[in-house]
């Protein structure tokens, strides 16, 4: 990667970014994109979620899956943080706990490349207890 | 929290749910003077005194998902832990503005953290956001502005992942010049 020491040298480099991005953008359908989520609250950043969210930047866009990364706040699950969102078109969101690096990868090689449930999936009619 | 960088992640993750179209972020060192100050200020609806009155309980938030509010409290007992302090003011339609100051060379103040990562994360998370990033030591200073890298960008998305890593290094390599080793 050219270094980019200031805003002149992103200008110059800027042809070769558009060519990179139109590779991508051909198959740029929000429809057919998988979205995840971070959930970014205190809990979930004092968890590490901001290293998960980099590595799921990163490493979705190395590995060419066709994704929008993204940031959410408290979804009510603290015990369980870092916690993340991933909806593949046409299915409903997944909700999983705990996630560290290595969750992040396991989600990206079996959940979202091959459809395959891993562990760690916080179930849709879990509740948090009312008290009002 | 880890580090300085992380508060500062979760502190303007208040001002992305309060609608802020601007985020300013400065932060000033002087080893000379022994201050670390962080300030982070924007215009999003703000807050009503009574909200605002209650801002700092660790057991007040405006969320339904949970009780606790931890963000602010945490940075205000960070500041405190080194005799410094936070002080936080807001005007409902206007925005919110919160300092939160430091010893710099106190023991228990956590190191910045990786300040470029948070920022660039912010930047890509929040695309139609803009921020000013200032950063002041005595070495020197460094700003870092959505509005001037858009205009460079020129309708290129800031928020993809080649972007954000070259914002990051930019970022890292600028402040690598002002700051203290």
């Amino acid at each position: 990667m050219a270094k980019v020491k200031s805003l002149a040298d992103l200008k110059k480099i800027k042809e070769e970014l558009h060519a990179k991005m139109d590779l991508r953008e051909k198959s740029n359908d929000p429809e057919a994109q998988v979205q995840i989520k971070v959930g970014m609250a205190t809990c979930g950043i004092a968890s590490g979620a901001k290293e998960v969210m980099e590595f799921l930047i990163e490493a979705t866009a190395k590995r060419g899956i066709n994704s929008i990364v993204t940031q959410t706040g408290c979804m009510g699950y603290c015990y369980a943080e870092p916690t993340i969102e991933v909806t593949m078109p046409g299915k409903e969101p997944v909700v999983f706990g705990d996630v560290d690096l290595k969750k992040a990868d396991e989600v990206i090689e079996k959940y979202i490349k091959q459809g395959e449930l891993v562990d760690g999936i916080i179930p849709v009619n879990y509740k948090t207890i009312d008290n009002n | 929290m880890k580090d300085l960088s992380m508060h500062i992640m979760d502190i303007i993750q208040n001002s992305v749910r309060a609608e802020a179209s601007l985020v300013e972020l400065k932060i000033t060192e002087s080893m000379k003077e022994d201050l670390f100050s962080i300030s982070i200020k924007d215009n999003g609806f703000g807050m009503s005194d009574e909200v605002l009155a209650k801002a700092i309980d660790p057991f007040f938030t405006t969320r339904t998902t949970r009780k606790v509010g931890l963000g602010l409290s945490l940075l205000k007992q960070n500041a405190e832990m080194t005799g410094g302090k936070m002080e936080i003011s807001s005007k409902e339609g206007v925005g919110t503005e919160l300092e939160a100051v430091f010893s710099h060379k106190h023991l228990d103040r956590p190191s910045l953290g990786d300040i470029a990562g948070t920022m660039v994360l912010l930047v890509g998370a929040n695309p139609e956001m803009d921020f000013l990033y200032q950063h002041i030591t005595d070495e020197g200073e460094y700003v870092f502005d959505t509005k001037e890298v858009k205009e460079v960008l020129d309708g290129m998305p800031i928020s993809d992942p080649n972007i954000m890593q070259y914002l990051k290094e930019m970022i890292k390599e600028n402040l690598n010049t002002i700051l203290y080793r």
